[in-house]
């Protein structure tokens, strides 16, 4: 069971009180003549996914709390979350950790 | 590999079972192969086995970092079905499951094929319309498959609650009377036997630590034990795809999410088809030593841990009680979790790739096992001669950019 804690309103819960997003901080590819965006990075910005073992940046919103979107770093193979923050920051450098108690 | 028979179960009777030969050999990698497949699950040993048999590729290696059949293909629900809704992956899945029918036979390995019929239910108005859909495509396409009306579906399943109170009221069900369940562990040793037999070197605790490229062609293949040289690389490696293939430098529109299943205790014979619930996320069958065994929705989330999360547990449990309150006292044996590949339009990809030789099977998801041995016969024709089988064309991984995708989110997204 993940255990979250929002960074906006400090909600903290279970999974089922959040919804995951997937992956964070994954630009569209901007134009303002959507033509010229070609299939390669649409696709990229569509489907591929880093997908990786280890640290991941996603994307959470606090469902049952302030309703806002936010970003979280996990590990993906201990379930450990390094840092929550919120939407428009970067992702830390060095994950400052914040156990979230049940 | 001597065959089993019953003159040599008599013999080896007789000399008190001391005489039976290893399955498969446990063979050093050699320095050099045709084909180097990365991972030995069902997918992976079904490759090797049709490269050997129908393309005599037989200088093939397939590596495993862990055992053979401890992924995904020892962790399903050993469903097999064929009722997709999209011309391709009707071919491809009936390929597929009929290729199961006589799998016993073509290997000399008792994968215990069981078409004991398999019915989806329509739990909601919208479902009854799809499910027709599905079997006017499935009929089309020469499928015995049919409509069943919910008296017919309480007629084959006596236990289900068919109550007018239910929150989901049962409407009827899509029907297929020659679907049904493997032995997914006799399948994995079953391709690997008979590829071994056909001279494929199968290396356990062997993991790939990289792959190399020449230009834009691979050449080798990094392992723990040493490096292989090759001009064919075939990555089957399910939930571990996106890492392999990035050794090579593709990245891959996959996502690895948990998916588990769990076993009752066994029980006398309750339930003699497979019934699945796509409406609530529950299916079950009921297997020969008498346990159900229960899957259901994919946990959210990226994982790679192998282990999944209670909550979808419980709705999986929750499920199956609205449907068979006869449960509600079972005790649970054990549970499991896998890492399955999601792909975005819920298809495999069975692709050649931007890397000349590298080749990738994965993106099955929450279904692979119903589609090894058709999986493996266009996968092992597509790498011998190097284009992609008819069957396997619609699958390239180029459909994505090309917006030519296999839509089966209706038939395939939870209910495998």
């Amino acid at each position: 069971m993940l255990l979250l804690i929002c960074p906006v309103c400090g909600a903290e819960g279970d999974e089922t009180d959040f919804q995951y997003g997937g992956e964070a901080h994954i630009a569209r590819p901007a134009s303002s003549t959507p033509e010229a965006v070609s299939e390669a990075d649409q696709y990229a910005y569509l489907h591929v996914r880093a997908n990786p073992k280890g640290l991941h940046h996603e994307q959470w919103l606090c469902a049952r709390g302030c309703g806002k979107w936010f970003n979280a770093t996990r590990d993906t193979v201990t379930m450990e979350f390094k840092a929550f923050y919120k939407m428009g920051e970067k992702p830390p450098r060095t994950p400052r950790t914040r156990s979230a108690k049940p | 590999m001597s065959r089993y028979s019953i003159v040599s179960l008599a013999r080896n009777a007789l000399n008190y079972h001391k005489g039976w030969e290893e399955a498969w050999r446990s063979p050093e990698p050699q320095p050099e192969y045709d084909v180097v497949i990365i991972g030995a699950g069902g997918h992976g040993l079904a490759t090797a086995y049709y490269l050997a048999k129908e393309q005599g590729v037989t200088n093939v290696a397939v590596l495993e970092k862990g055992w053979l059949g401890g992924g995904n293909t020892g962790r399903n629900t050993t469903i097999i079905r064929s009722n997709y809704l999209q011309p391709e992956s009707i071919a491809l899945y009936e390929l597929a499951r009929s290729l199961y029918e006589t799998l016993s036979q073509e290997l000399n390995f008792n994968i215990m094929f069981s078409p004991r019929g398999l019915l989806n239910l329509c739990l909601t108005e919208h479902e009854v319309r799809v499910f027709r859909r599905i079997v006017e495509a499935n009929r089309i396409a020469g499928l015995d498959v049919r409509f069943l009306d919910a008296a017919q579906v309480k007629q084959k399943v006596p236990i289900i609650n068919n109550s007018r109170a239910a929150r989901y009221p049962l409407l009827g069900a899509l029907y297929q009377p020659r679907g049904g369940t493997a032995r997914h562990d006799a399948v994995a040793w079953g391709y690997a036997r008979a590829a071994d037999a056909l001279g494929v070197d199968i290396i356990q605790n062997c993991a790939v630590t990289g792959i190399e490229r020449r230009r834009d062609a691979v050449s080798a293949v990094e392992t723990v034990k040493g490096k292989i040289k090759t001009k064919k690389v075939a990555v089957v490696a399910a939930g571990h795809t996106s890492v392999v293939m990035d050794m090579a430098g593709v990245r891959m529109p996959i996502e690895s999410v948990a998916l588990q299943a769990f076993v009752s205790e066994p029980v006398k014979p309750m339930l003699d088809v497979v019934v699945m619930a796509g409406a609530v996320h529950g299916y079950v069958s009921q297997s020969d030593k008498g346990e159900l065994v229960i899957g259901g929705g994919a946990d959210a989330y990226n994982n790679y841990s192998q282990r999944g999360s209670p909550p979808a547990l419980e709705h999986t449990a929750a499920a199956l009680l609205e449907l068979f309150p006869c449960f509600s006292r079972m005790r649970m044996l054990r549970q499991w979790g896998g890492i399955v590949d999601m792909s975005p339009d819920r298809s495999p990809i069975m692709s050649e790739t931007d890397v000349k030789g590298l080749y990738v099977n994965c993106g099955w998801g929450t279904g692979g096992f119903k589609a090894i041995p058709g999986s493996g016969f266009v996968f092992a024709d597509t790498i011998a001669n190097e284009r992609p089988h008819p069957i396997a064309e619609p699958f390239g991984i180029n459909r994505f950019a090309a917006g030519r995708i296999v839509d089966e989110s209706t038939a395939a997204a939870v209910a495998h």
